[in-house]
């Protein structure tokens, strides 16, 4: 590795800095000296990545990954998970607390830090649990939390049904300013369901999860978050109603902010057809009006952020049965990809999608914008925009090999990704 | 204290008192601290008079204020304690305090779990009725001798930055002093978790709010502890008893960011460990028997007073 490191001819593209032309970045000691254009005669001990015909972008953040470790080894590990973050261009994640034991308590916040600080490809900020235990009966210890380390709270997996205790969560949370943020699903309008409630769910006997589900939580959350004074982050919204709501309580001024994910802007509910598990998620895939509404919300900024939701799988627990199956996609890899596409079909503009899936991130979890600016320690994404693939999850870094995306032709990765001045080569020798 | 004004038939709340009220129960206050001081510390003032200590709520505490209070002023008093549970509420409430009526009571001190129940009492006999704690309404008499010690210690109330700290939404002392310390003109910071800061409450005058005890206690000339309610835990305004400590106990190393003369209060029974440290609760800055020793004068103050009233 090389202390300094010239990022040479790319088209540097940060809308925070207000930049978009070709332009030389100069690395040194891990901090971005200089960008201006045409920067000669670098010094001597200095690798240059040819970067003509790239995209030179603020480093991606995602702020909803489940990392599984602790616990839950054999789905993803912080080092595994780290990668794959990298490789799809994620200069930081935003690890849930749904392990195993579940990151409640400051002592597990301290074993995600000091593991992924030993094994970690990339910087992880814990998210601490709302709940003991994920169970929705006591608030955990959440100024202890915050003080541990973790930048938000959530109960990401389940729902926080008490309103009450939601209520004070929100409330309790503005001792230290961190979000709550809400996975928005009404369990008992859930009630057991496993896909969309639709013709397709009819057709294939299967338990519907109705897009009220979603959205009766996200209406009471709102209320709760104006009546709080905290702040709520929604959590992969996949609905039209989910996204009318999010608009409308913006436009009253509300601190609410949300986020969606590329497969709810990909795809529908169709992908379950054929008993897909690898589609199986939470939410689910819903209909074409909805992922059209989402496009939108993307668009004119009621949705603030694309995160992954990435929930690595083991094989054989999406080799069950559609009832059976867990819910979840391995979303790092593809996410990049996947928004690029957004960007090539002219739903979003490089300059929204950069936004989405970085300053807007790092803005919500309190964490260092990724700047391209002198002083800036280097977070950078490297695009490849013209390099053609096809999504291959037995290539996955990830252990998670679950994505409803195997064998689509996408366009655009990360050629390298730069994580705390550190460069990361994603496809050598593809 | 031969022209003492009457301050009207009832204390039921600070709320209801005018600035000067409150000045001259403090003057009168004062007075009685005087008779306290000498070797022999029973007035005939009230001889002839009856108090009844209605209680639905225990408090040893409080009780034995009043009911010492009235005897140094040759009071007949008859201590009345109900258990809530064996009270059929409304027509009970009312027979119960005629009866005492009936034994010719003239000041009738209640402290009951519900808000108003004084205020209910006062509109339906002839005694004086003093409030001695409803529900999260009012606690009138903790807070005059608040600032009665307040006023001792620092020389005036006027423009002194209290910092009350804790369970401000279950407090009824919170919330009489907040009443009494505005009306004086002093400025109150109100310091304690957003579960337990009341709606509202930010726009009354004096008051602001702070969640972290750094931010509040900044320059303060007093601090107030409240006690924390363990048993309202299970309606989550604070995660853990141990986080709460962690967030919001009074211990000398907070006290230090207070001015060099501040002194510290709390309304008692004390959580050691949890709202006040130990070398703090007992420190030389503490006024928590000081506190109790001036009740004993305020409430022989209130009793005179209203006693005038009725005279
Ligand atoms: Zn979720």
């Amino acid at each position: 590795m090389n202390d300094n490191v010239l990022i040479k001819g790319g088209r540097v593209v940060d809308p925070a800095s207000g930049l978009d032309s070709i332009m030389d970045v100069f690395i040194e000691n891990g901090v971005i000296s200089k960008v201006s254009g045409g920067i000669e005669n670098p010094p001597d001990n200095c690798s240059v990545i040819d970067s003509a015909g790239l995209l030179v972008i603020p480093g991606l953040v995602d702020m909803h990954t489940h990392l599984r470790e602790p616990g839950f080894e054999y789905k993803e590990t912080i080092a595994t998970g780290t990668r794959a973050a990298v490789r799809g261009g994620f200069t930081a994640v935003c690890c849930m607390a749904n392990t195993n034991p579940v990151n409640d308590e400051p002592a597990i916040t301290r074993f995600i830090l000091s593991k992924a600080a030993s094994d970690g490809a990339c910087p992880v900020y814990p998210i601490g649990a709302i709940t003991v235990g994920l169970d929705g009966k006591n608030l955990a210890e959440m100024a202890s939390l915050a003080d541990a380390g973790c930048v938000a709270f959530s109960d990401d997996g389940k729902p926080v049904m008490d309103s009450l205790l939601m209520r004070r969560a929100l409330e309790y949370s503005r001792i230290f300013g961190k979000p709550v943020i809400s996975h928005s699903e009404d369990a008992r309008l859930v009630a057991g369901g496993v896909m969309n409630e639709g013709l397709n769910a009819t057709r294939m006997g299967l338990r519907g999860i109705p897009w009220a589900a979603e959205e009766v939580m996200i209406a009471r959350d709102i209320a709760l978050c104006e009546l709080s004074g905290g702040r709520l982050h929604v959590a992969h919204i996949s609905t039209k109603g989910s996204v009318r709501l999010i608009r409308e309580a913006k436009a009253r001024g509300l601190a609410v902010t949300a986020e969606t994910c590329p497969h709810y802007f990909t795809i529908t509910d169709e992908a379950c057809i054929g008993y897909n598990t690898a589609a199986k998620v939470n939410p689910p895939l819903r209909a074409r009006a909805d992922k059209l509404a989402i496009r939108e919300g993307l668009a004119d900024g009621t949705i603030d952020a694309i995160a992954t939701d990435h929930a690595p799988h083991h094989r054989e627990e999406k080799a069950m049965g559609f009832d059976d199956a867990p819910f979840g996609i391995s979303g790092l890899e593809t996410a990049l990809a996947l928004s690029l596409r957004m960007v090539e079909k002219g739903v979003i503009s490089l300059n929204r999608m950069i936004d989405l899936m970085s300053a807007a991130p790092c803005r919500i979890m309190g964490i260092p914008e990724r700047r391209i600016a002198e002083g800036s320690v280097a977070n950078i994404t490297i695009v490849d925009p013209a390099v053609e693939w096809e999504v291959d999850p037995a290539s996955f870094v990830s252990l998670g090999k679950n994505t409803p995306f195997e064998g689509l032709r996408l366009k655009g990765r990360a050629a390298f990704t730069i994580v705390n001045g550190r460069v990361c080569e994603n496809f050598k020798g593809d | 204290m031969d022209n003492a004004a009457p301050l009207g038939k009832d204390l039921l709340g600070i709320k209801e008192l005018k600035r000067d009220d409150i000045l001259q129960i403090l003057e009168t206050a004062s007075a009685f601290k005087e008779v306290l001081e000498r070797d022999i510390k029973k007035v005939p003032t009230l001889r002839g008079k009856t108090m009844v200590n209605l209680f639905f709520e225990p408090s040893t505490r409080t009780r034995m204020s009043f009911e010492l209070a009235g005897k140094r002023l040759s009071m007949d008093v008859i201590n009345v304690s109900i258990q809530l549970s064996s009270v059929v509420k409304g027509e009970t409430l009312l027979d119960t305090i005629r009866t005492m009526e009936a034994y010719g009571a003239d000041i009738v001190v209640i402290r009951h779990s519900s808000s108003g129940v004084p205020h209910l009492l006062a509109g339906n006999v002839n005694a004086s009725v003093i409030n001695a704690g409803d529900g999260f309404n009012e606690h009138p008499t903790q807070a005059l001798l608040d600032l009665f010690t307040i006023r001792r210690m620092k020389g005036r109330l006027e423009g002194l930055e209290v910092a009350i700290v804790g369970d401000i939404a279950h407090s009824r002392v919170a919330r009489s002093n907040i009443y009494a310390m505005g009306k004086l003109g002093m400025n109150i910071r109100l310091v304690g978790p957003p579960t337990l800061i009341p709606a509202g409450i930010e726009t009354l005058p004096g008051v602001k709010v702070f969640h972290r005890m750094e931010d509040g206690l900044a320059g303060a000339d007093v601090v107030m502890q409240l006690r924390v309610q363990k048993e309202r835990q299970d309606s989550w305004f604070f995660p853990t008893i141990s986080e709460y400590a962690k967030l919001y106990i009074l211990n000398s190393k907070r006290l230090a960011l207070a001015k060099d003369d501040a002194i510290v209060m709390h309304p008692g029974p004390i959580n050691r460990g949890i709202e006040i440290s130990s070398d703090v609760a007992d420190g030389t800055r503490s006024m928590i028997l000081d506190q109790v020793a001036n009740g004993l004068a305020v409430r022989m103050a209130v009793l005179y007073l209203l006693s005038g009233a009725r005279a």
